[in-house]
């Protein structure tokens, strides 16, 4: 079960706004999903190691080497908005 | 004529391309008149001119157009992975294996329809829109890289790249009566491939036959070096040329006992069995104990790594974003405004899944869950040499059945969740018909074992003898 | 109110360290100080979409490097997890880090331990802009993302400091480690050093901790201290006054010395830590570790042992030449070239010389590279004071010659006649002049009272241009006056 406050607390982390109609619905559907997860819980799983990743072999390291960079105007071409030769966001205080 | 040009194998295509008797640049014509006319909402950009197809010329796939799932970076091609956030986004670089298949000869046709960031079985999730099924417009293509495959089926594209997270080839080739191949994962490079799940995701390709799907495969695996998961493989892939199974040793899960499946599928994979002994093939029940919490192990992890991979889209760099007095509300409304229900879902789940307090019941647990799925696999591999299944318990569902529950929606790719969790290759090929509509057979081998499957999928495919020819389907007259 | 003498403090520090690598932690964008904005960026480091990481190889060689040098445990393997947060400066919505398996753990360097040193991705630059920036009625900032994804080791000490003191020494043995490793350009005000403060006090003989409070981004060595001093002041007022200390977060602003909460990038602070899917973990293997050893100059806590210990030089002295690199690699050449050779006679005097006489006349410079006077001017100018060839008083005019125009000691000796004037042939009829102009302090001398003996002295000295030795003067008086 998932209610309406951890709904609202996971959309926070997940900095998502929900309206008041999307958490009832949200906290509806989770819950039903998280129903069917839960029966991970009945597995002894005490004993096994995690995998994180599925092959073997990978993973490597990269020489210390300069590629070049993008130029500025592309860097900036899909970017909403542009000011003072940087990303513009609004102020976290304001 | 065009009908007939849109209606060969890309192999046909390029030996008569080789011959002399056919043009590269026709052949594109065809294709690109074929797709601009799409009705399936398979496309969601296409290709304005015939491109210059001449510095192709000694290329192994010379001339051939490829269709490429949005979710692919293309440079200064629009790349929306499904959804509105990245609406009308034009990366400035070329997904690894898209440089790779241009650089063998193919040439960008246009890029095709999928579910907002591949999550969903159905394409209805799309942000540009649902895909019909070719076969009956009234049907979803399947999901997540509906488009490609709804392409591929009716003609619009000889072949197409598709990404695989636990079931998004595959799936989809099944309920459009094509053949798909999930590769082993890190056998294909993931750079460019806009992420949903991280550990999960791999490209593929789509095609009408297994020795297409073969082709298009061997020009796309690789080590890559800027993916640091990709493996190179120990062997090259060959055109398969097999025609029997004899002394092939078939696995069919204990679990698989027709419960929650269509009988209409189970009587079309019944009947394949049995083509597959007639080939020479043993057909032995396997065990796969862990098999059935893979759907609970796989709807914590990819919502997890989803739910990170996509905190990037915060309306700062590039995508759409809502403007907002504060930072903080240009965030939450940009999210909530540009990502769809299902993306939302998922994000919640994963980040739930993640959050402080709950980590080691749902998140670590999955991942060991992934420890015993895979542990299964091995064993079940040390008596058999492939695990047969049906790709999907169903065929083809009308458009709008499922999307008011998402976990009935979820339990589609039952079959093909568990592999996606080893990290094994399958392939899926149509192996009849239920309700006139196509049914797929999943076959999976060990990982790196794709000559092995393909092999046998080519043996499998000549016995079907499926005629999925675009111009003879038994689609679009149907709507 | 009691004094902050009633509470021990206890300090544990976090450094961020910007490593010097050639590019950033995940991507090959050149790293360089003070480019224009947005011109070292791709798409790894913009986060663009489809992009992934790959690790740089020397970032973890040089991580490697600071584990042998303070002391830690290198671990087995190198994996990396993502931490989540939301900033404009964090483009991928988080920031890849390592959680539980740091890539050194354990160990420790002048007195204080250390809990572990990890590697991840620098922030990007958020720089805030004033009123003109406003947009729809509201301050903006703008995002430089040169920085970010430059590589940083992070390194945690155990909670073993007890003094804003204690903390700036440690702090200044840490950087000066770092440079002579060559791992990092460790300049506080480029910010490629930052420092972290976790702050809390307890009564003496309690013994569970006090609640921490954490002092972020202080950029100077004295800031550090000043801003320490202030949180425990402000925390013994308030456990004085009854109250509790809240766990927060804080800024020192060294200009008003306020202390500030900046609570609102605290809230939500679930960091929701994963494997890094994206990265492999790739063992750190025994070449590596031995690549790493092999790459290792003689550290300043060494160099200060073998100073005291094969100089036999005074520990604070040792550790004044070991800690500043440049000034105890300036004093190991002067060594090299004294005419004496090498070994604890020759090396005192050297030390004291480039320590007192050299460095305070250089006003506030700390590497003597810099000035026109070579290591090996004042290897000959020390030998020439030994031999009693110029006194001390004599040598320290020729140290003023050779800062101003540099040269060879000798030949400005020979050129301003400083040679010392000594021996009986010499310096006798000088002596006895002096005695003689002064009849009454001669007899106050041969009376015993040794008091006025400066007074003949320095009749001397005036008379030699104050090249004659002192203990000479006093010999020949007492010879000359029977004493
Ligand atoms: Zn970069």
């Amino acid at each position: 079960m998932i209610d309406r406050t951890q709904v609202l607390h996971v959309a926070r982390l997940a900095r998502l706004q929900l309206s008041d109609e999307e958490v009832g619905r949200m906290s509806t559907e989770l819950s039903s999903i998280l129903g069917h997860i839960e029966t991970l819980a009945a597995l002894d799983l005490s004993a096994v190691e995690p995998t994180a990743h599925v092959v073997p072999g990978a993973g490597r390291l990269r020489a210390d080497e300069v590629r070049p960079s993008l130029p500025r105007e592309v860097a900036f071409e899909n970017a909403p908005d542009v000011a003072d030769d940087g990303f513009r966001v609004p102020s976290p205080q304001a | 004529m065009s009908a007939e040009l849109t209606d060969l194998t890309a192999k046909a295509a390029i030996d008569a391309i080789a011959a002399g008797d056919l043009d590269a640049a026709e052949l594109f014509g065809a294709y690109r008149a074929a797709a601009a006319a799409d009705e399936l909402n398979a496309y969601t950009w296409v290709a304005e001119d015939t491109p210059d197809l001449g510095v192709a010329a000694d290329a192994p796939l010379r001339g051939v157009p490829l269709a490429v799932k949005d979710l692919f970076c293309t440079r200064g091609v629009p790349s929306q992975a499904g959804s509105r956030i990245l609406e009308g986004y034009r990366p400035p670089y070329d997904a690894t294996v898209v440089a790779q298949l241009a650089a063998a000869g193919t040439s960008l046709l246009g890029k095709t329809n999928q579910d907002e960031f591949a999550m969903g079985s159905s394409n209805e999730n799309s942000g540009y829109g649902p895909v019909k099924n070719p076969w009956d417009h009234t049907r979803v293509p399947g999901g997540s890289s509906g488009g490609s495959a709804a392409a591929v089926a009716a003609g619009l594209a000889p072949w197409a790249l598709g990404t695989d997270t636990g079931g998004s080839i595959r799936q989809p080739a099944a309920l459009c009566g094509i053949v798909g191949l999930k590769p082993t994962y890190g056998s294909v490079s993931r750079y460019g491939m806009i992420a949903f799940a991280s550990s999960l995701d791999q490209a593929g390709p789509f095609a009408r036959t297994v020795t297409d799907t073969a082709l298009l495969y061997a020009h796309m695996h690789g080590r890559d070096e800027r993916d640091a998961t990709s493996v190179g493989r120990p062997d090259e892939i060959a055109l398969p040329t097999g025609e029997r199974l004899d002394g092939i040793r078939l696995g069919v899960p204990d679990t698989l006992t027709g419960e929650g499946v269509e009988p209409g599928v189970m009587a079309a994979f019944a009947a394949a069995l049995e083509t597959a002994r007639s080939l020479g093939a043993t057909v032995e029940q396997v065990a796969l104990p862990h098999a059935d919490h893979g759907l609970s192990a796989y709807y914590i992890l990819a919502p997890a790594e989803a739910s990170s991979n996509l905190a990037r889209f915060d309306g700062v760099r590039y995508g759409a974003r809502s403007e907002a007095g504060d930072l903080l509300s240009m965030y939450t409304e940009t999210r909530h405004d540009f990502f769809g229900d299902e993306v939302k879902r998922r994000i919640l789940i994963g980040t739930y899944a993640l959050s402080s307090g709950f980590y080691d019941a749902y998140y670590a647990s999955a991942q060991k869950v992934r420890t015993l799925i895979a542990r299964d696999f091995d064993a079940a591999f040390a008596g058999v040499d492939l695990i047969v299944t049906p790709t999907s318990p169903g065929v083809a569902f009308p458009l709008g059945a499922k999307t008011e529950d998402p976990l009935s929606m979820y339990l589609n790719d039952a079959f093909t969740i568990p592999i996606s969790l080893a990290g094994i290759p399958a392939i899926s090929l149509p192996c009849g018909l239920s309700e006139g509509l196509p049914v797929g057979l999943q076959l999976a081998g060990p990982a790196f074992s794709e000559n092995r499957i393909l092999e046998a999928a080519h043996a499998l495919e000549r016995a079907f003898a499926f005629e999925n020819t675009p111009s003879r389907i038994g689609g679009g007259a149907a709507a | 109110m009691s004094p902050v003498s009633d509470y021990e403090i206890v300090i544990g520090l976090e450094i961020h360290v910007q490593l010097k690598t050639r590019t950033k932690m995940f991507c090959g964008c050149e790293l360089t100080f003070g480019e224009p904005p947005n011109t070292r960026v791709c798409e790894v480091c913009l986060a663009l979409p489809g992009s992934l990481p790959v690790p740089n190889a020397e970032a973890i060689h040089l991580g490697v490097m600071i584990g042998h040098a303070l002391g830690c445990e290198i671990a087995p393997r190198m994996k990396f997890d993502r931490k989540q947060y939301f900033y404009p400066d964090s483009p991928k919505g988080y920031q890849i880090s390592q959680f539980d398996e740091p890539l050194c753990a354990g160990g420790g360097i002048g007195g204080v331990r250390i809990e572990r040193v990890h590697l991840e991705e620098d922030a990007a630059k958020t720089i805030h802009a004033g009123a003109s920036g406003r947009i729809h009625g509201s301050a903006s900032s703008v995002v430089d993302f040169n920085r970010g994804g430059t590589p940083l080791a992070e390194i945690v000490t155990e909670p073993d400091i007890h003094s804003a003191e204690q903390a700036g020494e440690f702090l200044r043995l840490l950087r000066t480690t770092l440079r002579v490793l060559g791992v990092s350009d460790v300049n506080m005000e480029e910010g490629s050093l930052r420092c972290d403060a976790n702050i809390s006090i307890r009564p003496h003989g309690q013994t569970e901790l006090g609640t921490k409070t954490e002092l972020k981004n202080m950029n100077s060595f004295r800031y550090i201290e000043k801003g320490i001093t202030a949180e425990v002041a402000r925390q013994a007022a308030l456990l004085d006054a009854g109250e509790r200390v809240v766990q927060e977060t804080l800024h020192f602003d060294p200009r008003t010395e306020a202390l500030t909460s900046m609570r609102s990038k605290e809230e939500a602070n679930d960091y929701r830590y994963f494997p890094e899917p994206d990265l492999v973990p790739v063992p750190v293997t025994a070449a590596m570790i031995e690549r790493a050893r092999a790459a290792m100059p003689e550290l300043p806590a060494a160099r200060a042992a073998r100073f005291e210990e094969d100089l036999e030089l005074h520990p604070d002295t040792a550790k004044l030449l070991a800690w500043r690199s440049e000034l105890g690699d300036w004093f190991e050449e002067a060594l090299a070239a004294s005419p004496d050779g090498v070994s604890a006679a020759t090396a005192g005097p050297l030390a004291n010389w480039t320590t007192n006489e050299l460095l305070k006349r250089l006003e506030g410079e700390t590497d003597p590279g810099g000035s026109k006077v070579t290591p090996a001017a004042l290897a000959q100018l020390v030998a020439l004071v030994g031999a009693k060839s110029v006194t001390a008083a004599g040598g320290r005019q020729v140290l003023e010659v050779l800062i101003a125009e540099g040269g060879d000691p000798a030949a400005i000796v020979e050129a301003q006649g400083l040679g010392a004037v000594g021996g009986e042939d010499t310096l006798a009829p000088v002596v006895q002049e002096a005695l003689a102009a002064n009849p009454d302090i001669a007899e106050r001398l041969r009376g015993g009272d040794m008091k006025p003996m400066g007074v003949i002295i320095g009749h001397v000295m005036k008379a030699t241009k104050g090249r004659a030795d002192g203990g000479e003067v006093t010999k020949l008086v007492r010879s000359q006056l029977g004493l």
